[in-house]
């Protein structure tokens, strides 16, 4: 009876799952999908606790009062600091499928050999390589993002790298496999550690070549990947809910996946493999050009002439915390019957939708918030483009130089504008290294300083203009 | 696009490959309990994802970070394999791994619902709604 109850409840919860994702796809009733969610996980973890063999509860109060310990303040967190909190709950998940796998097989070999089939087997050597991999790959992931100082930010390469990365993978697979065919020979226990070794090491190899400006495509893979490792522990464990939401999670990784490649013009296999930002480093360096320099006073009145200005949001924007500044200025320049865009390029900062989380955060309505795709019509139309703290994404360079690593990536075409102000934090090239031929076009003014500063001056002088009307 | 399916390809002919390997090299005589109908495991796993393609697909390009915060939290359905193993009659270093992975998972499903409904609050048509 109470299996049967349990299936019922697994079946309103996978329901429940998909429904959830389904109404994401409007702001409007994206609020219920957290309540659809919440419904579903309740169900499914009452339905698992109430079954017979469930004998010892301390222990799973325990872990999950432990869960909400953690959880509460890690769902506090900036909002800036949420591509890290993903990637660290990516790693979270990773771990669970990790060490459930871990407990499955040793649990079986101890029962006897007949318990571990082959297709237990490798179920559960699937799950322990992806749950471990993402375990590491996303601990390194998130500490990139959160700049811990022991951590590489720049992507780090040598020689051979991808070589050895794919035959330390194939090597696990390898011995993976051999474990599939015999599952308890005497060396399984050498071979079974060697294994979760293994895919621990691959996935910080996997992250060390990856520079920020990848992050958003790597994220993605990761969220991917914990997903694909729910499944395996769906496929050990015999449990169908489990399979079905390691697959919703997993087909949303490899979604959102595609469409950041598809936003810088890569493949999967570019991206993974081929180190971004170090070929034009060192090249940077030669270019002589100079940059235009405007002064605050000078942008301000530009902008009070203005009938369209488009802002162009990027990582820096979210470095500087300036959104609560860009939504002081959104404000006057509106009040003024100014029309204000703001252009979301698909891979500006470090995660996908990453600037439409923070500008809602500052209270901007999302009408406002506009793809690339919508606006790059209308910017020879734009009076003002104000770039804050964005760079490949408005580099014109990526239409046409051939050798510039961004070649063919699709960008907001802010060189259209009538005027163009991009406000940086210093003279240095961005992230990836690359020059950006914006800055040093005709129709360019530099606006130097810390984002937040600098807006925080257009806001404070254009204030001062409206008091004297 | 074609690489898309080709990758789809690939991966179903992996499985399918995998479990033919698997069924040729069981032993014959291998105990009824340990029987797994890994067929009907396999459709689900298809199907699931081909919901979740079609279902993901038409998010609102918005909501891109939420979305990733959702399925993080929806994906930390490994708390019912963890509860098993944890509160199970089992040995008692097995369920020690059971209850790190329970306590990872619930870590992800509270933090993931909460930060998801903290960001879609934030996102209001126009400012009228706003608070000042």
């Amino acid at each position: 009876m109470i299996y049967h109850l349990a299936q019922i409840a697994y079946i309103a919860a996978a329901a429940l799952f998909v429904f959830s994702l389904y109404w994401m796809n409007s702001p409007k009733t994206a609020r219920k999908s957290v309540m659809a969610g919440v419904a579903a996980m309740l169900l499914a973890v009452v339905a698992t606790w109430i079954q017979p063999e469930i004998l010892n509860h301390d222990w799973i109060v325990i872990a999950i009062i432990a869960g909400f310990v953690v959880g509460i303040p890690l769902s506090r967190v900036p909002l800036t600091a949420v591509p890290q909190r993903t990637a660290l709950s990516h790693a979270f998940g990773g771990l669970a499928a990790g060490l459930v796998g871990t407990a499955k097989f040793y649990l079986w070999s101890s029962e006897g050999p007949e318990q571990l089939t082959a297709f237990r087997m490798g179920a559960i050597v699937a799950e322990i390589i992806l749950g471990f991999l993402t375990f590491t790959g996303s601990l390194m992931a998130a500490g990139k993002l959160q700049e811990l100082k022991w951590i590489p930010q720049r992507p780090v390469t040598y020689p051979l790298q991808n070589v050895s990365n794919i035959a330390l993978l194939l090597l696990a697979v390898a011995l993976g496999a051999v474990l599939v065919i015999d599952p308890t020979g005497p060396w399984a226990y050498i071979a079974f550690p060697a294994i979760i070794g293994m895919a621990l090491v691959f996935g910080v190899l996997l992250i060390i070549p990856i520079g920020g400006a990848d992050m958003p495509t790597v994220i993605s893979i990761l969220n991917s990947y914990a997903g694909l490792s729910a499944v395996a522990m769906g496929f050990v464990l015999d449990n169908k809910l489990l399979i079905t939401a390691g697959a919703l999670d997993g087909s949303s990784g490899l979604i959102l996946s595609i469409i950041m490649c598809k936003a810088m013009n890569r493949s999967f296999t570019n991206v993974l493999f081929g180190a971004f930002g170090t070929v034009q480093a060192s090249k940077a360096g030669d270019s002589q050009k100079s940059y235009k320099e405007e002064t605050i006073e000078g942008a301000a009145q530009v902008l009070e002439q203005a009938s369209l200005v488009v802002i162009i949001p990027g990582y820096g924007m979210a470095v500087a915390q300036a959104q609560h500044r860009i939504r002081e200025l959104y404000d006057l320049l509106t009040k003024r019957g100014i029309t204000v865009k703001f252009a979301i390029h698909p891979v500006a900062g470090r995660m996908p939708g990453h600037m439409n989380v923070l500008l809602a955060e500052a209270d901007i309505p999302y009408a406002d918030l506009v793809e690339m795709d919508d606006i790059n019509s209308d910017m020879p139309q734009c009076d003002v483009a104000l770039v804050v703290g964005a760079n490949d994404v408005v580099n014109p360079a990526a239409r046409y130089d051939k050798s510039t690593p961004i070649y063919g990536m699709p960008i907001i075409d802010a060189d259209k504008a009538r005027t163009v102000y991009a406000i940086k934090r210093s003279k240095n090239p961005g992230f990836a290294g690359i020059d950006n031929e914006l800055y040093f076009a005709d129709r360019t003014f530099m606006l130097f300083g810390d984002a937040k500063g600098v807006i925080g001056e257009l806001v404070k002088q254009l204030s001062g203009s409206g008091g004297a009307h | 696009m074609t690489q898309r399916r080709i990758l789809i390809l690939v991966a179903l002919l992996f499985v399918c490959t995998f479990l033919v390997i698997a069924q040729a090299t069981a032993p014959p005589d291998s105990h009824p309990a340990a029987e797994t109908d890994y067929w009907s495991l396999v459709l689900v796993f298809v199907l699931s994802t081909f919901i979740g393609l079609g279902v993901v697909a038409r998010v609102s390009r918005l909501l891109h970070t939420p979305l990733m915060s959702i399925t993080n939290a929806i994906s930390a359905i490994a708390v019912i394999g963890s509860i098993i193993v944890t509160g199970s009659d089992y040995p008692t270093d097995i369920r020690i791994l059971g209850a790190i992975a329970l306590f990872a998972s619930m870590t992800n499903i509270v933090s993931g619902f909460l930060i998801t409904d903290r960001m879609l609050k934030m996102f209001k048509e126009d400012r009228k709604e706003a608070k000042p």
